[in-house]
């Protein structure tokens, strides 16, 4: 217990400090005091104004969305990838599970190749991406009862099949069109906004917290239905909730910033490995986790071959796969799965 | 208290598992259900707390029908050490005996301080308080078999149910285990209902026993009405000698299967 509390004070202080170090990075210099100043400022504090408008433009619409949507795409897939890893009891399991990835990536190339305006296709991937899980759940169900191998199967079945159908779309899609969706299949977070801050949070955080409240049910689950059962969970209901709104959390995240993969799969890994399966603390330290991770990421491909930048996406496995296997070699036995 | 399995029939499929199977069990009681591999003694278990649900038949738990009073209503009477549980997952025991209090919790609620005095006295009837920062996953049969049981009790049942709470024990194991059920029966008046495969254990510890074959209650009774040559030969296909050992109880011995 006391070791928990510690390690969710550390991910605080990470946290924080990763929002900071994060604002301070990218192509234009800007001092931590003026960051500081411009959010006081904003928040109604009065301070000297020692910044010129860029700076301020910069700060306000470019670097503190982004740092957000970082923390909130973060979150959002490390606690649906943990929500989903335990309900499944496989390790195997992520965000992308139930075919969201697969099914936004559709919705996504459907509205670029036929060239409608580009403001579709954060409902569109949205609406996209629950549409194929519930396909999926619908699948899988057999006598009103879904079985958890019945649901992976489906899931992994349904994703191919969209896979295939975003490369058929590729395939026929035009050079402009095919190089906008190769880059949202990739996964970024350039196209922060406010307007995808307010879209992806209003939908992340509410189900994320609603999720958390499930944290005994999911305890329960992960030592077996049987005992799920037995301490009195309605298994069907809850795994119809837990899955609505892993789907929806996930959804939010891939319409804004495309297919981000590692977070979602390997956070809660790491998690469980220092704080041990118990949803209580498993799911709020994932949560944190996730948007640490993501932002440092995010942080490291605007600034490893600035003024450019890579999609974090590919900044994710490369460094974050590495990590996760050197702790998965020296942390071995108390993983879990 | 008491517990009444009412006329209980149950399929899988079109295959008939259990055929109108009716007793009761009151408080205090050590109740044991035995009978071949197949005869439906795990299914009746299921029934009894309603993860199955009966085609026909109802179970009463004082008169009230518990099909209809809710999966967590039925939780908070009836505990459940199911058959072959074990954990690949590090939860610590007090982690995994708190689980117990699940259906003692609204979804807003968070633990209390009574919550955890429940814990802290299931795990001390079961004799586990000084395990209860290690990880499940790291356990001994027997100390992992205790965990489940103190989960169960965790949920402050007027019914245990177990479903061969031996199996895999050594001998010693057994014993303890059998009179630790013992003691919970007789001093907290818990309704027991085990089933097991161990005729002796049975034999020895049990108020009353049925052997079910095939789906229906063969013989009802106490150990000795129920455990005689013949009823076992019916049952099971087996010659037996019975004995009785030091202490007073039955032995029983197989010899030949029916074919020699």
């Amino acid at each position: 217990m006391k070791n928990n509390s510690s390690i969710m004070f550390f991910l605080l202080i990470l946290f924080v400090f990763t929002v900071i170090l994060s604002l301070i990075q990218g192509p234009v210099d800007i001092s931590c005091k003026n960051i500081f100043k411009i959010i006081f400022y904003k928040l109604g504090i009065p301070v000297s104004i020692t910044w010129d408008h860029n700076v301020y433009a910069i700060i306000m619409s470019v670097r503190i969305p982004r740092v957000l949507l970082g923390i909130l795409v973060g979150m959002a897939l490390a606690v649906s990838g943990c929500a989903m890893q335990s309900m499944f009891r496989n390790p195997m399991a992520g965000p992308y599970i139930v075919g969201i990835a697969s099914g936004a990536s559709f919705g996504a190339s459907v509205i670029i190749i036929f060239g409608w305006t580009r403001l579709l296709i954060v409902p569109g991937a949205f609406l996209f991406s629950l549409l194929t899980a519930f396909c999926v759940y619908y699948i899988a169900r057999v006598k009103g009862k879904v079985p958890v191998e019945t649901l992976l199967l489906a899931g992994i079945a349904v994703s191919l099949f969209f896979s295939a159908m975003v490369s058929f779309t590729q395939y026929y899609a035009s050079e402009s069109n095919l190089r906008e969706i190769v880059f949202w299949l990739m996964g970024g977070l350039w196209k922060a906004d406010w307007y995808n801050v307010l879209v992806s949070f209003s939908v992340i955080v509410p189900c994320t917290f609603i999720l958390y409240l499930f944290n005994r049910e999911l305890n329960a689950l992960m030592l077996g239905e049987e005992v799920a059962q037995n301490v009195g969970v309605k298994l069907e209901t809850t795994r119809k909730i837990i899955l609505v709104l892993s789907s929806l959390i996930t959804a939010a995240a891939v319409s804004v910033s495309g297919v981000i993969g590692f977070v979602g799969l390997i956070v809660p890994h790491i998690m469980r490995m220092f704080v041990g399966p118990n949803h209580r603390i498993l799911v709020p330290a994932s949560a944190f986790a996730g948007g640490i991770l993501l932002v440092w990421m995010d942080t490291f491909a605007r600034r490893i071959i600035s003024p450019t930048e890579l999609p974090v996406g590919i900044i994710t496995a490369i460094l974050g796969v590495p990590f996760f296997l050197f702790l998965l070699r020296t942390r071995k036995k108390t993983m879990g799965f | 208290m008491f517990i009444k399995i009412n006329n209980i029939t149950f399929y899988y499929d079109s295959f008939k598992a259990l055929d109108n199977i009716t007793f009761q069990v009151d408080s205090g009681q050590f109740f044991t259900i035995v009978g071949p591999n197949g005869s439906g003694k795990t299914t009746l278990l299921k029934c009894i707390n309603n993860t199955l649900k009966p085609y026909t038949g109802a179970v009463y738990l004082d008169k009230e029908d518990i099909s209809i009073i809710g999966e967590k209503a039925i939780a908070r009477k009836i505990g459940v050490v199911p058959q072959n549980s074990s954990s690949q997952f590090p939860f610590t025991i007090f982690d995994t005996v708190l689980i117990g209090r699940y259906p003692h919790l609204g979804t807003f609620e968070s633990e209390s301080k009574k919550d955890y005095e429940v814990v802290r006295h299931s795990l001390d009837l079961c004799d586990i308080r000084h395990l209860e920062t290690r990880l499940i996953t790291e356990l001994s049969g027997g100390e992992f078999q205790r965990m489940v049981i103190a989960r169960a009790l965790a949920q402050e049942p007027s019914v245990l149910l177990l479903d061969e709470p031996t199996l895999h024990l050594d001998i010693n194991y057994q014993i303890e285990l059998m009179e630790l059920l013992v003691k919970l029966c007789k001093n907290n008046g818990l309704i027991i209902v085990m089933v097991s495969h161990d005729l002796n254990l049975a034999a020895r510890y049990s108020d009353r026993v049925i052997i079910l074959k095939s789906g229906r209650i063969f013989v009802c009774g106490t150990a000795e009405q129920v455990f005689n040559e013949q009823n076992i030969f019916d049952v099971y296909g087996v010659n037996v000698e019975i004995l009785r050992d030091k202490t007073g109880c039955l032995n029983i011995i197989p010899l030949c299967v029916k074919t020699l």
